[in-house]
């Protein structure tokens, strides 16, 4: 066997600094000087840190070589006529209602999106306008919560955004019906790389649910590699749902970026199950005393994708608490990670911090690297965390069947469950309904598959 | 022809003789109550019979209506009448309790050429079988066995049993761990459902239950044999002295 020697970071980020140069001259002009401010920042940083090795600890289990390799297409403008509009409605969520912002290759497509009447003071957007005419309120948020300096994938989405949503719930204001974000990758180029950049603002008191879908059309080997910044303001409540089941030669980055004011209420769910690699980076950070939190997740792999999510729960505060509950369901070669810090800053005492992350391999050959870590600075707290890696409960499975349910018919039934216990806490019931029987459907092929 | 005929049966775990030589017959319309101290042998008997693959026949045979049942997965022998209630219900997050036994009710209908029950016919079956016992309505609608006590677990069992309506019923300890007025339900229940054309193989370390299932025939095990067997007066002459005056007859 020969190894291919290892590129240079020069060598490997020259095609998307060239990219840059390229978008700097025609495309970025479009955009207000403070943004060409932060892209700039962002290709340096990316210029200085190269794509992530696996020498790196968070990266140890993710080696990202074949998005390196890619070649780079940044969809720096919009390309309206790649998705029909017949195709964009298999994406909706049936009885959702409320505000559709579907986003092909990465812009906002205003023909295939529905916003509804928003209460006074509401913005439900696409970036792109709000950066020029909100310029104030998107410039106070925007890159100030996921740092672009420490992370490659980050830095590069600084440099390379175009569009993605802008939502702004102003003080106190609830609102009732989710928004849906819909961003299709509908690329027909391999190496076409898309950059949502989102940002979500909660003012204090306020209410609002985000569902987010990423799916594709088409199987080129895209690349999304997209940024969310949520920030929770004093005694907000926001629920966040992201499902990404891109094509399985899709590569998915993403950064949801979220900041938690004092005594605000944050629940996250995460559905991966497409993308050849998904590598998901939910970050939270508590501001003020007293929030709760709930970080919520499944993953479902087979064949040889990769699926991994860090997490970073950061305890800036005393009496803060953290839920994270992560399912992983591996099937064929499939590779699944799950690394969840939580830092207990000095001060942040009765932190509540909980973590569970709960495994079923179906196969021999699929595996899962787990990984708690805990830094706890603080002598008043509560921290715990669990991690399993398994198979069916085979007294489960014989409890079932000596009921007369068939052994296909009650793997497939523990296996639902095991999904559904996650699902169970997504509070948007449509999308809980739809990627319930979504998954049910996923997961059969996945029990047939293994038993030949 | 007998319901259930076990003959010369040897098996056992992990190889760990444990049952060595069970001879019992039980005929239709029978109570039959299985008694021992603990490791004697009871649950490995009662999981041999609902299928349980971790323990293996070593030798011997048992036929279920004349039919080999060792042959028989444990779905096959669920669909032909044969119902464990565990001694240790098994917990199941994210399976709704409900669903489940409509599953399993369905399954079982199908075997026996029957048509599905829907959802509805369903609820009406299970509303007639919640008045037979004494469960409680909340109990259905949670997940399968998931935070149940000790109790509500085996009330669940014995509702399972009265809605799959078996056969041959092997009640494993059921009355472990109960309160009386739990025992007092689980018996009734089990009870009600007794008729001339099924049977009830019921296994017990205390002789306390037997009080309320009355037994037509009553069999000591003891190191995985059958040591003696009687009517309903040998689980009172076991209470009273206790298993060690019949530790002589071991091997006999």
């Amino acid at each position: 066997m020969t190894t291919k020697p290892q590129p240079t970071t020069a060598e490997q980020t020259r095609p998307h600094l060239a990219a840059f140069e390229a978008f700097e001259k025609d495309g970025a002009r479009r955009f207000p000087t403070w943004v060409n401010e932060l892209r700039r920042t962002g290709i340096s940083r990316f210029a200085a840190l190269g794509f992530p090795t696996p020498k790196l600890e968070d990266w140890k289990y993710t080696n990202v070589a074949p998005i390196a390799e890619l070649a780079f297409k940044p969809a720096t403008s919009p390309s309206p006529a790649a998705l029909s509009a017949a195709k964009a409605a298999r994406f909706e969520v049936a009885g959702l209602g409320g505000s559709r912002l579907v986003f092909v290759n990465g812009h906002f497509a205003p023909t295939l999106s529905a916003i509804s009447k928003l209460s006074r003071g509401v913005k439900v957007a696409s970036l792109a306008t709000a950066m020029n005419s909100d310029a104030d309120l998107v410039k106070q948020h925007l890159g100030r919560y996921a740092s672009a300096s420490d992370h490659a994938f980050r830095a590069l989405n600084a440099a390379f955004f175009a569009d993605g949503a802008f939502i702004y719930v102003p003080k106190g204001v609830v609102v009732e019906e989710p928004v849906h974000l819909v961003f299709v990758a509908a690329a027909s180029e391999n190496g076409t790389a898309v950059h949502p950049r989102n940002l979500i603002v909660a003012e204090a008191g306020s209410q609002i649910k985000v569902v987010e879908s990423y799916v594709s059309v088409g199987s080129a080997a895209g690349f999304t590699n997209a940024v969310m910044e949520i920030a929770v303001g004093e005694g907000a409540n926001v629920e966040h749902c992201k499902f990404q089941d891109e094509s399985r030669d899709a590569f998915h980055v993403a950064t949801i970026q979220s900041s938690l004011a004092r005594d605000s209420r944050f629940r996250s769910h995460s559905i991966s199950i497409g993308a050849q690699i998904a590598r998901h980076d939910i970050n939270t950070v508590m501001t003020g005393e007293g929030v709760e939190c709930v970080l919520n997740g499944l993953y479902v792999a087979s064949d040889s994708q990769l699926v991994d999510h860090h997490m970073i729960v950061d305890h800036a505060q005393p009496r803060c608490a953290s839920h994270e509950f992560f399912h992983g369901i591996l099937g064929g070669a499939a590779r699944g990670v799950f690394n969840g810090k939580i830092f207990v800053r000095p001060g942040a005492q009765q932190t509540d911090a909980k973590q569970t992350n709960r495994n079923l391999l179906l196969t021999d050959d699929a595996t899962v690297d787990t990984k708690p870590q805990l830094e706890i600075f603080a002598d008043d707290v509560k921290c715990t965390h669990g991690a399993t890696v398994g198979r069916l409960d085979e007294d489960a499975i014989f409890y079932l069947r000596s009921r007369g349910i068939p052994h296909s018919a009650a793997r497939r039934m523990l296996t639902q469950a095991f999904a559904s216990n996650i699902l169970a806490r997504i509070g948007v019931e449509p999308v809980r309904k739809q990627l319930d029987e979504l998954l049910q459907g996923r997961l059969d092929a996945e029990i047939r598959a293994v038993e030949g | 022809m007998a319901l259930l005929e076990i003959r010369n049966l040897n098996a056992g775990i992990a190889g760990k003789h444990i049952l060595k030589g069970i001879n019992l017959t039980i005929n239709p319309g029978e109570v039959h109550a299985i008694m021992g101290p603990n490791g004697s042998g009871k649950s490995t008997l009662s999981q041999v019979l609902a299928g349980r693959k971790t323990f293996n026949v070593i030798s011997g045979e048992v036929l279920y209506n004349g039919k080999d049942l060792l042959a028989l997965e444990p779905e096959e022998r669920a669909h032909e009448g044969i119902f464990l209630a565990f001694q240790y219900p098994v917990e199941i997050p994210g399976v709704n309790n409900t669903y489940f036994l409509k599953a399993a009710y369905n399954e079982i209908r199908k075997h026996r050429g029957e048509p599905e029950l829907d959802a509805m016919d369903f609820l009406a079956l299970v509303k007639e079988k919640i008045k037979l016992l004494h469960v409680s309505q909340d109990l259905l609608n949670r997940p399968l066995n998931e935070g149940f006590s000790g109790g509500e677990k085996k009330r669940n069992e014995i509702f399972q049993m009265a809605v799959l309506d078996p056969k041959l019923a092997i009640l494993d300890e059921t009355d472990s761990g109960l309160d009386i007025d739990a025992l007092r339900d689980v018996a009734d229940g089990v009870n009600k459902l007794r008729r001339p054309d099924n049977a009830a193989l019921v296994i017990t370390h205390y002789q306390r239950l037997l009080n309320y299932i009355v037994p037509d025939f009553v069999h000591v095990l003891l190191n995985g044999c059958i040591v003696k067997s009687g009517g309903k007066e040998l689980a009172l002459e076991l209470e009273e002295k206790g298993y060690d005056w019949l530790a002589g007859a071991t091997r006999a």
